[in-house]
C-alpha cells in the first residue's frame, strides 16, 4: 500500500466537519409542510450527528449539498444517474445513492457520510480493512464502497461470496478491487467487528 | 439542470389536487427514475411533490387472501416480506434482481410501475424519439437496438418496458388501486401498460395527477411454486435481455395451471398468453414448454441487433417451466 493511498483513506477521517453556512442546531428537525422553489431556501440537513443550515435551491441533490455546500468531499460523483455507486451514503440507517436524492427530500432525517464513519481519529474496523486487504486501488469508488460494505455486515446478507458480490453490485470499481473489496469484507464480518457504527 | 419547485405533500388529497392543476409537475417518490430524468432533461417538470410522508408505505394481508402493497413500499422491504416470500415468491426474486440495494431501498413499487424506458434515444435528449418529442421518429428502428423489444412493438417505439416486478404482477392478475382528479378507481395491471402503437408518449391510463396508493395481488395458490429468472448481460445490477416468470400445477403430469410473463423482450411487461393457453392440459414435459415458448414468439417483430431474443427467450421459457415444476411437484404449489 502506497503512502499515498494511505493518506487518501486517512484522508476520510477528518474530524467532525461543521461548516454551516448559518447555524448549528441540535435536534433534528422534522418535516414541516413546505413548498418552495425554485430559489433556494434554507434546509436543515443532519449529517453525521450535527444540524446544518444550508440555502439550498430544491433541485440541488444531496450529493451536491454535501461536497458542495457541506464540504462533504468524500462522497463521490461517479455518474450523477444511479449507476456507480460512488456516492453511497446512508440515509436513516439505509444505505442509498446522494446522485438521485434531492436535498431537500432530506430534511428531518439522518444522513452518514464516509466523514461520519470514524470515532475521533480511530478508523472504522472496515476502514482499517480495506486498507489492509489492499482494497482499492484510485480510491475513486471507495467511500461508497466502504458505506455499502458496513450496510451490507449489518444487513446481514454477507454469509457467502456470492452474496457479498451480488450485495455490492450497486458499486462499480473501475480499477476492478473487487477480489480485495470481498476479503475486506469477509474480514470485517469474521472479526464480528460490522456493527459498528460511529454516529447513525 | 432545470430549475425545479418542491412541495412536501402532507394528505393523498393535497398531493392530487396539486399535481392535477399543475401541468408541468410531477410526484416524487424514491427519485431514482424522477430525478435522473429531469437531471437529463428529458423529464421537464418544473414542481415536484414529494409524496414520501404519504402513509402509503404498508403491505398488508387481504382478509380473502392476497396481499396489498402500499406505493410507497420500497423494492427492498416488498422483497424481504415474509408473506411476498411465502406466497408470491417470484415477485421477492424479481424484485431482488432488480438494480441494486441502493436503489431498492430508495425505489417504491408505485414509482418503478412508472419508470421509463432506457433507450439510450430517449435518454440522450437530442435524437429523434416518438416517446419524448412524439412524431418526430423513432431512431433505434435503424439504430443501436440490442436491448429494444420484439413483442408488442410498432413502427412508432420499440422500447423495451424496463421494470421486473411488473412482470410477475401481470403474470399474477394484480390490480393497481389509484386515487385522482375525478376520484379513485382499480386498473387490472394489464390495462395498466398500453402498446406504444401510434402514441408511445402514452404508456398508462393514468390521468395527470392521478395517484397510485396500492397494489393488490390476489390469492393464488400457483404463485407459492413461481421463480423468476433474468438473463442479462452481466450477472448483476442490469436491466434484462430477457426475463421469465413461471409457475405451475401439475396433476397426473398435466399441467392444470400455468402463469408465465416475459421482461426484456415486450413493449410492455408481457404476459404470455398464447403460450399460457397451449400448456393448459398439455403433459408437463419439455416438448410442450418448447412448442409453447415457439408459439409465444412466433408474434416476435426482430431488427437488426436484436433477433437473438427470439431463441434466448424460447429457451429461457422453457429453463423457466422447468425449474418451475420443482415447485410444482414437491407441494411448492399448494
Ligand atoms: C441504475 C439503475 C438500474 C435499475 N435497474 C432496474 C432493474 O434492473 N429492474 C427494475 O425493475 N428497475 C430498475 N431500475 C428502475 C428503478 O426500479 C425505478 O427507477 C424505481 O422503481 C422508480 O421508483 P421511484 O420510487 O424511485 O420513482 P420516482 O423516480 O420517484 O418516480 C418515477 C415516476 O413515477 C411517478 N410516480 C411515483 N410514484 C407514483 C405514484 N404513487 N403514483 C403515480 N405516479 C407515481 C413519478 O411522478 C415519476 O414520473 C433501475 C434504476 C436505475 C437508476
Ligand atoms: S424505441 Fe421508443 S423510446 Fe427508443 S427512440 Fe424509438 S420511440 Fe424513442
Ligand atoms: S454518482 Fe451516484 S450512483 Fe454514480
Ligand atoms: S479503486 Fe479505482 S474505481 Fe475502485
Amino acid at each position: 500500500m502506497p503512502a499515498w493511498a494511505v493518506q487518501l483513506i486517512a484522508h476520510h477521517v477528518r474530524p467532525k466537519i461543521m461548516h454551516n453556512d448559518q447555524f448549528v442546531a441540535t435536534a433534528p428537525p422534522d418535516r414541516p409542510p413546505l413548498t418552495s422553489g425554485p430559489s433556494s431556501l434554507p434546509v436543515a440537513l443532519t449529517v453525521n450527528g450535527s444540524t446544518h443550515v444550508v440555502d439550498l435551491e430544491p433541485r440541488v441533490s444531496l450529493l451536491d449539498a454535501l461536497r458542495e455546500h457541506l464540504d462533504l468531499t468524500g462522497s463521490k460523483k461517479g455518474c450523477d444517474q444511479g449507476t456507480c455507486g460512488a456516492c453511497t451514503v446512508w440515509v436513516d440507517g439505509r444505505r442509498v445513492l446522494a446522485c438521485l436524492s434531492l436535498a431537500v427530500t432530506c430534511e428531518g432525517r439522518s444522513v452518514t457520510t464516509i466523514e461520519g464513519l470514524a470515532a475521533g481519529e480511530e478508523l472504522h474496523p472496515m476502514q482499517r480493512a480495506f486498507i489492509e486487504c489492499d482494497a482499492f486501488q484510485c480510491g475513486y469508488c471507495t467511500a461508497g464502497q466502504i458505506m455499502s460494505a458496513v450496510a451490507l455486515l449489518e444487513e446481514g446478507n454477507a454469509t457467502t461470496d456470492a452474496e457479498i458480490a451480488e450485495s455490492m453490485s450497486g458499486n462499480i470499481c473501475r480499477c476492478a478491487a473487487y477480489p480485495n473489496i470481498r476479503a475486506a469484507i469477509r474480514e470485517v464480518r469474521d472479526a464480528g467487528e460490522g456493527g459498528h457504527r460511529a454516529t447513525a | 439542470m432545470r430549475p425545479l419547485s418542491y412541495r412536501r405533500a402532507a394528505e393523498i388529497g393535497e398531493a392530487v389536487a396539486t399535481v392535477s392543476t399543475e401541468p408541468t409537475s410531477a410526484f416524487l417518490a424514491g427519485g431514482t427514475t424522477e430525478v435522473d430524468l429531469v437531471r437529463l432533461g428529458v423529464a421537464r417538470h418544473d414542481l415536484l411533490v414529494d409524496i414520501n410522508d404519504l402513509p402509503l408505505a404498508d403491505i398488508e394481508n387481504l382478509p380473502g387472501g392476497g396481499l396489498r402493497i402500499g406505493a410507497l413500499a420500497r423494492m427492498n422491504d416488498v422483497a424481504r416480506a415474509a408473506q411476498v416470500v411465502e406466497m408470491y415468491p417470484g415477485i421477492a426474486q424479481a424484485l431482488l434482481l432488480g438494480a441494486s440495494e441502493q436503489l431498492r431501498n430508495m425505489a417504491t413499487m408505485g414509482g418503478n410501475l412508472c419508470q421509463r424506458v432506457r433507450c439510450a434515444y430517449f435518454r440522450d435528449n437530442v435524437s429523434p424519439c416518438n416517446k419524448r418529442e412524439p412524431g418526430t421518429g423513432c431512431s433505434a428502428l435503424d439504430g443501436q437496438n440490442r436491448g429494444h423489444a420484439i413483442l408488442g412493438t410498432s413502427e412508432h417505439c420499440i422500447a423495451t418496458h424496463p421494470s421486473d416486478v411488473a412482470v410477475a404482477l401481470v403474470a399474477f392478475d394484480a390490480v393497481v388501486h389509484t386515487i385522482g382528479p375525478s376520484g379513485a378507481r382499480i386498473i387490472p395491471i394489464e390495462n395498466f401498460y398500453l402498446l406504444p402503437g401510434r402514441t408511445p408518449h402514452i404508456e398508462h391510463p393514468l390521468e395527470h395527477g392521478e395517484l397510485i396508493v396500492a397494489i393488490e395481488v390476489p390469492p393464488l395458490p400457483v404463485a407459492r411454486g413461481s421463480l423468476y429468472l433474468k438473463f442479462r448481460d452481466r450477472q448483476s445490477y442490469e436491466f434484462a435481455l430477457v426475463s421469465v416468470l413461471s409457475a405451475l400445477l401439475v396433476q397426473d403430469g398435466r399441467i392444470t395451471e400455468v402463469r408465465l410473463a416475459l421482461g426484456g423482450v415486450g413493449t410492455t411487461p408481457w404476459r404470455a398468453r398464447r403460450a399460457e393457453a397451449q400448456l393448459v392440459g398439455a403433459p408437463a414435459t419439455a416438448g410442450s414448454f418448447a412448442a409453447a415458448a415457439a408459439a409465444e414468439l412466433d408474434a416476435a417483430v426482430l431488427h437488426e441487433h436484436n433477433a437473438f431474443k427470439q431463441e434466448l427467450a424460447q429457451r429461457a421459457i422453457v429453463r423457466g417451466l422447468d425449474q418451475a415444476m420443482v415447485s410444482a411437484v414437491h407441494g411448492g404449489a399448494r
